[in-house]
Parts: structure tokens; sequence; C-alpha cells
């Protein structure tokens, strides 16, 4: 089979993949986290056996790297309230960068959806794409793709209305 | 609030992300697929007296320098079908075949040191562009005596094939193959570009 060379998938689709990642786990990690999903794409590519659609075959990447990221974070505070609870000190959290999104509240909330919905919905409002151009990038059916932005946007409704 | 508030929240912090400092990822990039062991083709573009040269460098050597002519798309998608899909702008580990040819066209360096990939190059070629590559600077051989040298006295017109797909031409001086009848001879790079390295040389087809 036929591959391009990476560096040509690394030019049509960093840029968009860094977007995606800023708005699923934040701008502080979110470089980070393009570097590990590109190098985890890279080790994997001489063996891939669908090049059809490389976009969508980043984007699950990306996606399992975003979810393990946060799942970190999840743990690094859980391990942090731990401390504060032994010592009575609090660690400071990172400090949150002059660029930070703005509505973090309303982002934290978008990081906290299952996986799916949160690429849906960062697709359907970040990128502004049509539902089958979503499907086509996250691996799933247009309705499938309409339904997980639906679920999302219920979830955040309630979330940010708490 | 309304659906509509939430959508608008969402696209209006969407639309302030913080743009991707390309090349910042693109060092690291590099650095990190090379400490993996992952970078099997790395490649830049560097100016030459012979217009801008793509030069492409695997763990094993130089595996390829193309002429602009060539088109750099065409280039790399042979790189990633003939040697690795992991194919890398990456000019820091271009940096010794820039070296050395940047002193070349200096007229600073008369023999290039550098460690050759072979993985472009098939059968017959294989003899010929190494007894080629035996050829010192400032001189000149015909079709027919590579041909022999590689062990083929016939072969003189096949000779000049596999010379005019030479992968790796300048370092591997296929310039300096010329017709046996007199005159230049043809060159994958275009017959200019054979006289202007000839000269460089101080060599003069026969």
């Amino acid at each position: 089979m036929r591959l391009p060379p990476f560096q040509s998938l690394v030019d049509a689709h960093a840029a968009e993949l860094h977007r995606f990642l800023v708005a699923s786990i934040g701008p502080t990690d979110a470089e980070d986290c393009l570097q590990e999903t590109l190098l985890s794409a890279m080790r994997a590519y001489p063996r891939l056996r669908d090049a059809s659609n490389l976009r969508a075959w980043l984007y699950t990447i990306a996606q399992h790297k975003a979810t393990d990221a946060l799942r970190r974070r999840g743990r690094r505070r859980a391990e942090s309230l731990d401390r504060t609870n032994r010592d009575g000190q609090t660690r400071p959290e990172p400090a949150v960068a002059a660029h930070e999104m703005a509505d973090e509240g309303l982002w934290t909330a978008v990081r906290g959806l299952p996986p799916k919905q949160r690429a849906a919905v960062v697709h359907r409002f970040v990128f502004d794409l049509a539902y089958a151009e979503i499907g086509a990038r996250i691996g799933c059916s247009e309705e499938a793709a309409r339904q997980n932005v639906a679920a999302g946007l219920k979830r955040l409704r309630r979330e940010v209305n708490e | 609030m309304s659906d509509l508030d939430l959508e608008r929240r969402l696209a209006d912090a969407g639309a302030r992300t913080p743009a991707l400092d390309a090349q910042r990822l693109a060092g690291r990039l590099q650095r990190a697929a090379t400490d993996a062991g992952l970078l099997d083709v790395a490649y830049a573009s560097l100016d030459s007296p012979l217009g801008e040269l793509l030069v492409a460098v695997t763990p094993r050597g130089l595996v390829r320098i193309a002429y602009p002519g060539e088109g750099e798309e065409r280039v790399l998608e042979e790189l990633a079908g003939q040697v690795s899909p992991r194919v890398l702008r990456a000019p820091e580990r271009t940096d010794a075949v820039r070296r050395e040819l940047d002193d070349y066209f200096a007229g600073r360096l008369r023999s290039f040191d550098l460690p050759l990939d072979w993985s472009l190059v098939h059968g017959f070629a294989v003899g010929i562009l190494r007894a080629t590559a035996r050829v010192p600077f400032g001189s000149v051989a015909t079709y027919g005596e590579v041909a022999a040298e590689a062990g083929s006295p016939r072969g003189a017109r096949a000779a000049g094939n596999a010379l005019h797909v030479n992968p790796i031409p300048i370092v591997v001086p296929c310039h300096r193959i010329v017709p046996a009848t007199g005159g230049l001879g043809g060159y994958g790079g275009g017959q200019e570009r054979k006289r202007f390295l000839l000269s460089l040389e101080g060599a003069s087809p026969a």
C-alpha cells in the first residue's frame, strides 16, 4: 500500500489537531499532547493497513492521548489533595496562561465529557463542521455524530447551570 | 441558559484558541522522533549554485539528492514508497551533507566523506554507480569504462541509463562520465549542470 510521506500529514493536520487538543485539554498541555500524538502515529504508521482516512486515524490517536492526559491530571490532583490532607499545606495549581481561553468553567465541563461527546462537541463548535464531516473525522456515522453532540450539549447545559 | 447561548459561548471560546507554534513543534518532533529511532528518512532543502537541492538521509547515510526539476512532492513520495513512509523535514539531520556540499561548491573539498545509503539503487545500477563513485575529482571516465569496471564491458548504453537515474548526483559523480566519442553526453540534471560541475573541478571532457 502507498502511504504518503509522514511530513505531509503533519503539514496538513497539525494546526487543526492542536486546536482540537487545546479545546480538549487546555492550552498548557496541548502542545505536549500533540507531540505525543504525532510520535505515536509515526510509530504505527508503516504498519497502517487502511490509508483511506488518515485524518480520522490521527484524531482517534489524539482523542486517546487527550483522555490519557485528563486522567493523569485527575490523578495528580487527587495526589495533591492527599498531600494537602497529610501536611496541611496546599500546592498551588499550575498558573493559567494569560491567553488561556475565556469561559474556563465551560471548558472544564467540556473536558469532563466522555471522549466521543467531547470530540463531537469540539468539532461542531470549535471547527464549525457539519455532522457528516464530524462523523468522517472521528470515525462514526453522521447520525452518531449528531447524537454525540446533542448528548454532550445536554450534559454541558446541566453542568453549567448548576 | 438557552441552547443558543451555550452554543455561542462554545464557538466564541473556540475561536480564541492560541495558534500552534509550528516551528517549535517541528523542532521538538524531529528530536523526539530521532531519540525514539523513528526518523527513517530526514530531509531538507539547501541552496547551491545549481539551484535548491533536496537532500535526504537515513540512519545509514545519504540516500538522495534531487535537483529542483524533479519536484519535491514526487521525490518524497518515492522515498516514502521505497525506503520508509516515516519521512520528516529535519534540517539538523542533514547538517553533515550540507557542510560537505557547501565546501565542495566553494572549491574547498575534493572528495566527499559521507556514508551512503544505496537503498534506491537496484540490480545492474549498483555496480555502475559504485564504479562511478571511484572516479576521482577532476578526471573523467567513459560509459564503457565504468561498465567494464562493473564487469559488463559491453554495457556502455545500460551504464548510461543507470547513471541517468542516479539518486545521489554530485556526491556519486555521474557528471564525470562522458561518451567515448567525445562531447559532454547526457545528464539527469541537464547538460548545463554537468558542464558547471566539470568546470568547477577543472576537468574537461575528452
